[in-house]
Parts: structure tokens; C-alpha cells; sequence
């Protein structure tokens, strides 16, 4: 068992901005994408922002993962990323929320006004 | 062929580029070969490979005449494999390093046992509606018809002892080699709890040498 938990420490990130459920984070993912086959293909990376609000974090060391959601063009988006995944460029807070629970799943079935966290009061 | 004996550590996951892979962290040797099996002597050509510590005072008296001849620790498990004799000697060290990231590699081993299962778990019946008074829940149904013949056809699917079995997965994928630690990273998941004796085998089907990422 200290072998595996060696091979999950190893693939820690140690640049992993700390937010909690109730924030609201623009993730910046970077996407490769590759064009073509054999000789002609070609591999470019581009990036994507996804800014909404943490709603989950779940797990443990490498496995740990989090759970953003948006509301895009009147529809809810989520989008689950590994917390230590190489493909996350940048992770910023743009609000810290005050929540009084881990899991904001009730969220989901709230509409507008409703659907929000209090912002954290500066203490 | 190349082959080493190991033993199941348990599953993990590791990121390679953008991917996330789900792998089994197998202990693999170090073995050492206890016997050449030679087709003048013994009828047929294998390899018998040793795996694991053991404690002196475990070894019986013949055993204890089977590793000297090897000029070896006495170890824990044996296995033979059949390998081409040329290349190894009694009392030989097989390591991990003869895997390399990228080979592919087949993975013998006893399944976990279930214990005595219904028909359900072990063949795959779709058993009965749970409710609205079906009174037939998980129950294997008919067995076959009744004076003609007489009998039920052997091989039919019953409840019985499920697991428990000699497993070989093949084709399965190395992403790791840890050699200082003697650990082995195959993409997927191997036979057996945690801690069984596994066979590591070089992949019969052997497949063209690829890079981790698929």
C-alpha cells in the first residue's frame, strides 16, 4: 500500500490554487487537438476558460476531483476536472462564496436570484 | 518470452500528458530461477521461477535440498513457465527491468473467490420482476423437460462455486516501470485481491510497440 501511495504523491500537483465549494473559478484548460493522419497530422493546443461555481469536491491526493457549474445560453453546464490534472493551465477564484455546506447540489434546482452563494464577508 | 513472478498491490490512477490511466501497481520479483526443467530429463523444457520471502524456519527438509541445488534463498512461491532454457541457469536473478515502458504483457492469476452463487451472479440470468406478485425473484427457472429426457443435460448452467479461478489477462498495457522498487504499471486491472501470486508473462499476442498514450 506505501508503494501506491508513493505513485499518487508523485502525480500531485503542488501549484494547485486552494478554493472551496461555493467559489466561483475560472479554469483555464488546455486542449490539444490534432488534424490529419500519418505524415500530415498535426498536433495544435489551444485554451478554454470555464468560469462558474464550485458545487463539489470529492476525493482524495491524485484522484481528487471538482465539479464546476455554469449556466450557458439558459442551460446548466457542470464540468468535473481532476483537481491535480496537467491539462489545467490555471485555476483562479474570481469570488470566494460563503456556503454552509460541502456538496451544493440544491443549487440545481434553484432559478436565478436563488441560485446563488452569499459572497464571503471580508473577517 | 520473458516472464517474472509478482504480486498484486492494488489500483491506482496516474496522469501521462492529457490523459488520465487507470493502472495496477504489481510488485514483480526479484525472482530467481530455482530449476531448468530439460526435455532429456524431464520430458519437456520449462523455466521454474521463485518468488517472495520465507522465513527459514517455513522450509521443510526437502524443499531445503530443492534450493540448494539452485544455490538459492529458499522462497515462497514457485512457478514454472515455459521459457527457452538456453538463456537461464539455476540460481539466476530475474528483475523487473526486463519489461520496458510501452511492451504489452499478459497476466495470469487466481480470481477472487464469490463463494456459492445463484444462477444470476454467475451465469448472467435475468431473474424475475421484483415485485407486483411475481413470486419468482433469482430462481433458476426450469431445468429441462421431464420424461424425455429423463435427465438434466450436463453442463447446465446451476448455481454453484463462482471465482476462485485461473485468470489470464492479456494484451494489457505497461506504463511504468519503477525499477528501484521493483513495481510494474500495467494499464487495467489484473485477477485476484490484493496480494495474490500473479504471473507476468510477455504478451502472446504482442501487438506493435506503442506509446503509452493510445
Amino acid at each position: 500500500m506505501r508503494e501506491i501511495e508513493t505513485i499518487e504523491r508523485s502525480q500531485l500537483r503542488e501549484d494547485v490554487t486552494p478554493f472551496v465549494p461555493g467559489d466561483t473559478v475560472k479554469v483555464v484548460i488546455e486542449i490539444k487537438e490534432t488534424t490529419g493522419m500519418g505524415d500530415k497530422k498535426t498536433v495544435r493546443s489551444r485554451t478554454q476558460a470555464f468560469q462558474g461555481l464550485v458545487i463539489r469536491r470529492q476525493g482524495s491526493g491524485a484522484r481528487e476531483t471538482f465539479t464546476v457549474r455554469k449556466i450557458s445560453f439558459g442551460v446548466g453546464v457542470e464540468r468535473t476536472f481532476p483537481v491535480h490534472s496537467p491539462i489545467l493551465k490555471e485555476i483562479t477564484v474570481v469570488q470566494e462564496g460563503d456556503a454552509r455546506r460541502a456538496k451544493l447540489y440544491y443549487i440545481r434546482k434553484k432559478v436565478g436570484k436563488a441560485a446563488r452563494v452569499r459572497k464571503k464577508k471580508l473577517s | 518470452m520473458k516472464a517474472i513472478l509478482g504480486e498484486k498491490l492494488g489500483m491506482t490512477q496516474i496522469f501521462k500528458e492529457d490523459l488520465v490511466i487507470p493502472v495496477t501497481v504489481l510488485k514483480a520479483g526479484p525472482c530467481v530461477v530455482t530449476q531448468v526443467k530439460v526435455s532429456e530429463k524431464d520430458g519437456y523444457e520449462a523455466v521454474q521461477l521463485g518468488y517472495g520471502d520465507l522465513k527459514p524456519d517455513r522450509v521443510n527438509q526437502p524443499m531445503k535440498g530443492h534450493f540448494k541445488k539452485a544455490s538459492c534463498e529458499p522462497v515462497r512461491f514457485l512457478a514454472e513457465v515455459p521459457l527457452s532454457v538456453a538463456d537461464y541457469r539455476p540460481g539466476q536473478k530475474v528483475k523487473v527491468d526486463i519489461f520496458a515502458e510501452g511492451d504489452r504483457a499478459d497476466v495470469s492469476g487466481v480470481s477472487k473467490g464469490k463463494g456459492f452463487t445463484g444462477v444470476v451472479k454467475r451465469w448472467g440470468f435475468a431473474g424475475g420482476p421484483a415485485s407486483h406478485g411475481s413470486r419468482f425473484h433469482r430462481a433458476p427457472g426450469s431445468i429441462g423437460a421431464c420424461a424425455t429426457p429423463s435427465r438434466v443435460f450436463k453442463g447446465k448452467k446451476l448455481p454453484g462455486r463462482m471465482g476462485a479461478d485461473n485468470v489470464t489477462v492479456q494484451n494489457l498495457l505497461v506504463v511504468g516501470v519503477d525499477q528501484k522498487r521493483g513495481l510494474l504499471l500495467l494499464r487495467g486491472a489484473v485477477p485476484g485481491p490484493r496480494g495474490s501470486l500473479l504471473v507476468i508473462r510477455e504478451s502472446v499476442k504482442g501487438g506493435k510497440k506503442r506509446s503509452v498514450k493510445r
